[in-house]
């Protein structure tokens, strides 16, 4: 064999560019204050080590316009909490320009999550609910439909952008989230959120309602506040002007 | 090439490596060579509850740094011949386990065992994650409790999303549901989840129901595994499990309370 492997390999292609929709957690400031924000940041990573262990952080400046931040040392302060900052976005143009500096990326600040509602709720969602990144929007507007059919176990956590349809149970301590419909065929015992980049006419399915929480477009509902008459029975989950209702179908 | 099982549960107590010492002696007294691995690096019992803890030399972590052989390390039961332990180090930190170390050692077992048990340390961390990590079956502990319900359900995540199957896309791990320390009177009074609550909420195939029995700890304490007690109900249990891992068709036993005979139930008043 005389062929050089070395040289066939270079003659096919080694690499192609695809594009691709990631999700990742976005750290949404309301202070500039590092030590404040480190301190608060590592209480948040001692709840779900495993979650935050490594995982990649879009840190969106949008909050803190109006302040003084020391990004490099913003920057430092979460990867000495072990998360892995890839990139800034709605920063102003020093802050861009000090992001450039770090080598960090920076993505355009369209895509900010509706879930300001959710604020009242939990300080976690704040935190944890991953929007995806933004991506140009030249592809047609087809609604992606996600479908699974395994069991959504306690510490799962599942986004996608269109419609989500699970044909197994959500146990409590998992969270669903979906930028359009969310329809569960078992019985739904941990957090679902639909229409969570806002859309209000996104609706909550399910053929057994146990949820812990339900969410439609930042409008939330936690498990004490659904009524007996809705429970363990199969349920639509609509918005009506800005009010969450529930109704047996 | 073997088929490798871990034993877990996410929570501890509730009776891993009480099933890992058992069912690997079931799997061993079928013909099956099995070895049976405990990763509860500093904790270690199973060597205890299969009665060889004076004759460890080597363990676990002595082979994955190299201080001694595979051959130098496994024990070999007294009673099965084609049973196997590899004890755990009772004196490094959990650290001391590699995900490279671990899996040398796993293909190498592979090439003349038939079944590898994986007794897992509880919790979700690094000895837990590795136990499952290579496993081609999950025996999930459970017993009848929210808590430990709750902890099965976190743990089946993390199998099904953290194993080398998973990142391999590989069919996926095959899981198994063993309600463990089952007591059908306090199911009754409403003490204890039954076992329709339980299958309920993790949707699981129900390998087998472990009764709560008093022979248990005997057995431990005597360093025989519950399995070779076949009076007992919990070793019947642990047979039965045995057999319908195997391929059996095996209806479900020690569910319901106690039929008492006519005696019994003239006399209950
Ligand atoms: N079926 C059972 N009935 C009664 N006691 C049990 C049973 N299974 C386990 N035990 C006891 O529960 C305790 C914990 O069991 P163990 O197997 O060490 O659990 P783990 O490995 O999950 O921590 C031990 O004292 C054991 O004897
Ligand atoms: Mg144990």
């Amino acid at each position: 064999m005389s062929t050089d492997p070395k040289a066939t390999s270079s003659n096919s292609p080694a690499f192609e560019f695809k594009s691709s929709v990631i999700t990742v957690p976005v750290l949404n400031l309301f202070s500039a204050d590092i030590n404040v924000i480190s301190l608060q940041l590592r209480e948040k990573i001692k709840q779900a080590p495993e979650f935050f262990k490594n995982s990649p952080l879009l840190i969106d400046l949008q909050g803190v316009h109006e302040q003084e931040l020391n990004l490099p040392l913003l920057v430092d302060a979460i990867r000495n909490a072990g998360i892995l900052p890839i990139g800034i976005r709605g920063g102003t143009q020093d802050q861009k320009q000090v992001a450039k500096d770090l080598l960090l990326p920076i993505m355009s600040a369209q895509s900010r999550t509706t879930s300001a509602n959710l604020q009242t709720n939990t300080k976690e969602t704040k935190l944890a609910a991953p929007p995806p990144t933004p991506t140009e929007k030249n592809e047609p507007a087809v609604i992606e439909n996600t479908i699974i059919d395994q069991p959504i176990r306690s510490g799962q956590r599942i986004y996608v952008k269109g419609d989500l349809t699970i044909t197994a149970q959500v146990s409590p301590g998992a969270e669903i989230m979906a930028e359009g419909n969310i329809h569960v065929y078992g019985t739904l015992r941990g957090r679902a959120l639909a229409g969570v980049q806002g859309d209000e006419s996104a609706c909550i399915f399910c053929s057994d309602l146990q949820a812990e929480l339900v969410s439609i477009a930042g409008n939330y509902r936690i498990s004490e506040d659904i009524e007996e008459s809705v429970r363990n029975t199969p349920v639509q989950i609509y918005l009506n002007k800005q009010a969450l209702l529930i109704k047996n179908i | 090439m073997a088929r490798i099982i871990v034993v877990t549960s996410g929570k501890g107590g509730v009776g891993k490596t009480t099933t890992s010492a058992a069912i690997a002696m079931g799997l061993a007294k079928k013909g099956f060579k099995t070895a049976v691995i405990d990763f509860d690096v500093g904790l270690r019992n199973l060597d205890l509850i299969l009665g060889c803890e004076r004759r460890v030399v080597y363990d676990f972590v002595n082979v994955i740094n190299g201080e001694a052989t595979l051959n130098q390390a496994l024990i070999k039961d007294k009673r099965c011949n084609q049973l196997y332990i590899l004890p755990a180090s009772q004196t490094r930190d959990k650290d001391a386990l590699t995900k490279e170390g671990v899996g040398k050692i796993l293909e190498e077992l592979s090439k003349t065992f038939k079944y590898i048990v994986c007794d897992s340390p509880a919790g979700i961390e690094r000895g837990a994650n590795l136990a499952m990590y290579f496993a081609d079956d999950a025996f999930v502990v459970t017993n009848p409790e929210v808590a430990s319900v709750r902890d099965s359900d976190r743990m089946l995540g993390i199998l099904s999303s953290k194993s080398k199957r998973a990142e391999n896309n590989d069919d996926p791990i095959k899981e198994y549901l063993l309600l463990s320390r089952y007591n059908p009177k306090r199911v009754k009074l409403g003490e204890m989840l039954s076992v329709e609550d339980v299958q309920d909420i993790l949707s699981l195939h129900l390998l087998g129901v472990i009764p709560e029995s008093k022979a248990v700890l005997s057995a431990s304490n005597s360093g025989t595994p519950i399995i070779l007690n076949e009076e007992s109900n919990a070793g019947q249990a642990y047979l039965d499990i045995v057999e319908r891992y195997l391929g059996e068709d095996k209806p479900h036993r020690f569910i319901d309370e106690d039929k008492k005979g006519l005696f019994g139930r003239l006399f209950r008043s």
